[in-house]
């Protein structure tokens, strides 16, 4: 065993880092060559879709995984050589997280503390707190096995951040749920700001939008764009007019058809009764489209210039 | 000093918690069950097998060219028991061990956290061994007792003795349970691996030379010592041969599972 003082210390100041790091399975590459660095004090959204070789980063980071090629940091500590050590500094949240049936969440808590090596008194404070931050103690005595989903991922935050980790690590911790349970998940995250580091992986890009203040996207293993999410935002004109059509049955006729002839328009997506048309040229979209709406006889309650969401930017970009 | 503390505490809290799962999921409970039954059963055995013949057709003939049952036989019984379903019985409850970590998710939360793998590896060894000795402890108790009330005094010393040999010849499957748990992807497989390893083992006694120091000289010697003669041979080969076999198993359970990717 090595003391913290043997093990290499990274002298950048990033909660997490990661150089070349690359893995094969096979003749499979799942991650080529990614760089990544995740400032401390962020909420870090590494964005991808499924098979994009965010789990794979996330289960090498977390030291249950080896890298092919390159090394990773985490606060400080080289995480790819496998030193238990290096996990006392972060949380770690797997996406579907499995507990001992027969355990209850005091106990659960307990037990991991004690692998961080918290000494009694601290494990009971700590316990305490951890079940108040994600509303268990009602259930705090009562066995994991009969847990819903948003339970066990609260448990599963709540083990993640029993030691005071200088860094928490989330593997899709909302795919899995209901409206309900990503609703507590999202704002458990959110409310977690400022005290802790946090990265995590996401396919939706509400979640993503709603809680991070930066930004990765991985595509195929590689990494596409790494950004605060303002930037990246900012990076994209205001190119989009959002109509709210007065009723949903206008969302289907024929004014569609005509919009759709007009060369300065790109696209045009409608949900419900929310249009939205993407322009080529915003001076003539701007001057030309509401009149040409308004001749086309929609009744509109509302109509916004903004700019693409990050789903389109991450459609666009990972296309 | 102060790291080797922080593991030895981790170490503690692991084997704490295997002891504490083992009650919990009433596997103790089922193990001290199965050896009070061989305790139990062996004695009540050999000593009703008369009354039993006698129930037969032409029994009570039979039964007057027959020797009177004795402690010899009842601790032979007893020997037989432990050496033909024993190591099943540890096999069936051990290949849980990691194999089961590993299926049902557990074991990526655990090893996210500052716990080495070998000691992952090495408490459930523990554990199992405290668990494992305590029910077979209860399982040794009870067979002297009822030897004794069905048969008359036994040497204590020699019971000692042929159990620490069995609970030896015990000891080698809860390693090849265990390095079947790594080795298996689930359940069942380690099962698999763990009959099967366990099969090879049998085999072994079979190696000219050699063979007297797999754990089965154990067994071989266990059954000299019961069948109370003067003209015993100590076989101290095989405990050594037993515990390199056990150790074998330790060291390859941890260097495997240090390699392994846990999903």
């Amino acid at each position: 065993m090595k003391n913290y003082s043997e093990i290499q210390i990274t002298s950048d100041n990033n909660a997490i880092s990661c150089f070349g790091l690359s893995r094969n399975y096979g003749k499979v590459q799942a991650l080529k060559d990614l760089n990544l660095t995740v400032p401390y004090g962020s909420i870090f959204g590494f964005l991808g879709r499924n098979g994009a070789g965010k789990t794979t980063t996330i289960r090498i980071l977390a030291g249950l995984a080896r890298p092919s090629s390159g090394s990773a940091w985490v606060a400080g500590i080289e995480a790819t050589r496998t030193d238990s050590i290096a996990r006392q500094r972060f949380g770690y949240l797997p996406q579907n997280p499995a507990f001992y049936h027969w355990m209850t969440p005091v106990e659960y808590l307990d037990y991991a503390a004690r692998l961080f090596g918290l000494s009694l008194k601290e494990r009971k404070q700590r316990i305490e707190e951890m079940l108040q931050l994600v509303d268990l103690q009602s259930v705090s005595h009562r066995r994991i096995g009969g847990f819903s989903g948003g339970m066990v991922q609260r448990l599963g935050i709540a083990q993640a951040l029993v030691h005071h980790p200088q860094v928490l690590i989330l593997d899709e911790p909302t795919s899995a749920l209901d409206p309900a349970g990503r609703h507590e998940v999202l704002e458990l995250i959110a409310s977690l700001r400022g005290r802790v580091t946090v990265f995590f992986s996401t396919h939706i890009l509400n979640d993503v939008e709603r809680v991070c203040d930066t930004v990765a996207i991985i595509h195929k293993g590689e990494r596409l764009l790494e950004s605060s999410r303002e930037d990246l935002l900012n990076k994209y004109p205001v190119n989009t007019a959002e109509l709210e059509l007065d009723n949903h049955h206008q969302a289907d006729g024929e004014w569609k058809e005509t919009l759709e002839k007009q060369p300065w328009i790109n696209s045009i997506q409608t949900e419900q009764n929310i249009v939205r048309i993407t322009v080529t040229d915003v001076a003539r979209g701007k001057q030309a489209l509401l009149p040409l709406v308004a001749g086309l006889g929609l009744i509109i309650n509302r109509i916004q210039w903004v700019r693409p969401s990050l789903e389109d930017i991450f459609l666009k970009i990972s296309a | 000093m102060r790291t080797l503390k922080f593991t030895l505490s981790i170490f503690f809290a692991a084997v704490r918690k295997e002891i504490v799962q083992q009650w919990r999921t009433k596997r103790f409970l089922v193990l001290i069950a199965v050896f009070l039954l061989f305790g139990l059963g062996s004695p009540l055995l050999v000593k009703m097998t008369p009354e039993l013949i006698k129930s037969e057709p032409n029994g009570e003939e039979l039964i007057k060219l027959l020797p009177p049952p004795t402690a010899a036989e009842a601790v032979a019984s007893y020997i037989d028991m432990i050496g033909s379903f024993g190591y099943i019985v540890v096999i069936l409850m051990g290949m849980n061990a990691v194999a089961g970590e590993k299926e049902s998710f557990t074991a990526s939360l655990i090893l996210s956290k500052p716990m080495p793998r070998w000691v992952f590896v090495l408490s459930k060894f523990t554990a199992q061994l405290l668990v494992y000795t305590s029910a077979f402890l209860i399982g040794g108790l009870t067979a002297y007792y009822c030897i004794v009330v069905l048969f008359g005094a036994v040497d204590v010393l020699l019971m000692i003795k042929i159990n620490v040999l069995l609970l030896m010849f015990l000891v080698t499957y809860i390693g090849i349970a265990l390095l079947a748990s790594v080795l298996g992807r689930t359940v069942a497989a380690a099962g698999g691996v763990g009959l099967g390893l366990a099969v090879l083992i049998g085999f072994s006694r079979n190696i000219p030379h050699y063979g007297k120091w797999t754990p089965d000289g154990l067994m071989v010697w266990a059954r000299e010592l019961g069948s109370i003669t003067e003209n015993v041979t100590a076989n101290p080969g095989a405990i050594i041969g037993t515990l390199a076999l056990v150790l074998i198993f330790l060291i390859g359970s941890v260097v495997l599972f240090e390699r392994q990717e846990i999903q």
